[in-house]
């Protein structure tokens, strides 16, 4: 195993620049990597033939003495949600098989104009619908650390990538936990940005008023710099704020002084008691806090009432949005088309294309969505979970007066066992139960890794959550309490990973 | 059906308890959700955003049907659009 593979994406960027290493090695390390382990882990649909290419080209732009960014020449692994010309997109779908975009999403365009080498496109349960990628039409994702475990989801793909060293960073998209509820699982880092603070012009939509691109990495410092590359105002998306934004690497670098921690309030959620989560991910949780005392900062216990409510007001608005913005899987214009025997109407196709096009979560959530919106249910159901969002929001108001940021465990439990909720639709969707708010809200939360679970030895992620647009305050405090357990572990908690590849 | 999708009889049966489960279980969102409470549809609020009314960068005919199940060259082309009994 190459080390250059080990390095972070701020390590490699580093020797790139200084020309201790090329891009073409870098590129060649990582697809030796994928060629080894993705038969494995599975955490590629896709691996880009043109990433050498590309890399053989910002390694002349560097000899030609071109100043290029920080990251230029590091690869990218990006969530197939994401297009791009020069990889197939199909968002995990059957329906999208071969789709071949004919431009690239925004957050695709400004790596590749960085200097990033696309490696490939990343498993993901089917349209971002799943916390497990067992929902992917094209075959689960494993998790490194036990490859009968889920990688989480949606975004399991991007995690495991990172987590198994087949790419030091990657994109992700976070409807309701599909970034950091992965970073939980596989003991890496996850972002989901203030609503609007990356563009999502390219991002095959899932729920628009939820959905929100960022960074997947194994570092918080490597999350900043790639956030600082996609983030920003873009007018091809009317939900993009116009706000400048400070950078997130800065603030990643300023809080691995751990200043930040000197009476930094933060508040634990009454609502959320430690009953409600595996004892190992509520004791790891609890030993961070402590960590984050030490060095002075002051826990405060907050009430938040109405989060409870928000997996019941997300799994009415998620499918409500998601039914419209899956109509346009119609059989017309792009995707699959399958015709009855002996032909049909438009109508017909549509619906048979739709049936076999679809997988069976995508399905439940497009009939829930029809339903909610239906004449006569409105009210009680779409129209009161829209009210559920204002009241999350006021409980956040009402906490973010009192501190500065909030914590909690990423999610309930370590990585499930590979098909152990997959029959069950309600049980998989408490597995977001503590992102959700900040989506319906709209605010920034991150994912970084916590410790193991006692029980299980699997990884366990810690998330803060900060007020809209308080994106760098995150990386501000990701970054302390990442050097202070980075410092008791003597080392990455992927270090502690099983190696992969070996006999298997 | 307003979901234009096909179901089987097995896929109708299994969605049936299914849907049931969930609409129990989300249906608490109206314990809450009083009168007296603003709905919020965005969660940060942005009022119309416009732009110069100035022809942009699109696509062209033969990018727009490049993905396309069938296609004539210049338009999507689809099967009947009304039925025989229509």
């Amino acid at each position: 195993m190459s080390e250059i593979i080990r390095w972070t994406a701020a390590e490699l960027g580093a020797k790139l620049t200084a020309g201790e290493v090329s891009s073409v090695e870098a590129t060649q390390a990582h697809l030796d990597r994928i060629a080894a382990v993705d038969g494995d882990v599975h955490a590629f649909l896709h691996v880009n033939e043109h990433a050498l290419d590309a890399a053989a080209d910002v390694d002349r732009r560097r000899a030609a003495g071109e100043d290029l960014g920080e990251l230029a020449g590091v690869p990218l692994a990006i969530k197939d949600v994401l297009v791009t010309t020069d990889q197939p997109s199909t968002s995990g779908s059957r329906i999208l098989e071969g789709y071949r975009s004919p431009f690239d999403a925004t957050v695709v365009a400004r790596a590749r104009a960085a200097g990033l080498i696309g490696i490939g496109k990343t498993n993901m349960d089917e349209f971002a619908m799943g916390s497990s990628t067992e929902f992917s039409a094209y075959g689960a994702t494993h998790n490194p650390w036990d490859l009968d475990r889920i990688p989480g989801g949606s975004g399991g793909g991007s995690a495991a990538a990172v987590a198994a060293f087949e790419a030091p960073i990657a994109l992700g998209s976070d409807t309701g936990g599909s970034i950091r509820q992965p970073a939980h699982v596989t003991g890496t880092v996850g972002i989901k940005p203030t609503y609007g603070g990356v563009s999502r012009y390219g991002a095959i939509a899932l729920a628009s008023s939820l959905d929100q691109v960022g960074p997947v990495a194994r570092t918080v410092l490597d999350a900043g710099l790639l956030h600082d590359v996609i983030g920003g105002h873009d007018p091809k998306d009317s939900t993009s704020l116009p706000d400048a934004w400070p950078s997130f690497a800065a603030a990643a670098r300023e809080g691995a002084t751990g200043q930040v921690l000197k009476g930094l309030r933060v508040g634990v959620v009454k609502e959320l008691p430690d009953s409600g989560f595996q004892s190992g991910v509520a004791g790891s949780f609890h030993a961070a806090l402590k960590l984050m005392e030490a060095q002075g900062a002051e826990i405060v216990e907050i009430s938040a009432p109405h989060f409870e409510y928000g997996v019941a007001a997300y799994y009415l608005i998620l499918p409500a949005e998601a039914s419209s913005n899956l109509a346009k899987f119609d059989s017309v214009r792009f995707g699959l088309r399958v015709t009855p025997d002996g032909g049909g109407t438009v109508e017909d196709v549509m619906s048979l294309t739709r049936e076999v096009g679809f997988g069976p979560e995508v399905k439940r959530r497009i009939i829930l969505g029809t339903y909610a919106l239906s004449a006569g249910y409105y009210d009680a159901y779409y129209g009161s979970a829209q009210k559920v969002r204002t009241l999350i929001q006021q409980d956040f108001d009402a906490a973010f007066a009192q501190v500065d940021v909030i914590a909690t465990p990423s999610a309930p439990t370590t990585a499930f066992k590979l098909g152990e909720k997959i029959g069950d639709p309600l049980q998989m969707y408490l597995n977001d139960l503590t992102t959700i708010p900040a989506n319906l809200a709209g605010v920034p939360g991150i994912s970084i890794p916590s410790g193991l679970a006692e029980e299980d030895g699997l990884p366990v992620g810690i998330q803060f959550l900060a007020p809209a647009r308080e994106d760098a305050r995150l990386y501000r405090v990701g970054g302390a309490l990442e050097t202070l357990l980075v410092d008791a572990w003597g080392g990455p908690l992927l270090d502690r990973a099983p190696i992969l590849g070996g006999t298997r | 059906m307003l979901a234009r999708i096909q179901l089987s009889d097995d896929e109708v049966t299994q969605l049936t308890g299914q849907l049931d489960a969930i609409v129990d279980n989300i249906a608490k969102v109206s314990e809450v959700a009083t009168p007296d409470v603003e709905p919020t549809s965005h969660p940060i609020a942005m009022h119309n955003v416009f732009r110069e009314d100035v022809v942009g960068q699109t696509l062209t005919t033969a990018q727009t049907l490049q993905n396309a199940p069938d296609a004539d060259g210049d338009r999507f082309r689809v099967t009947a659009i009304l039925g025989e009994e229509q």
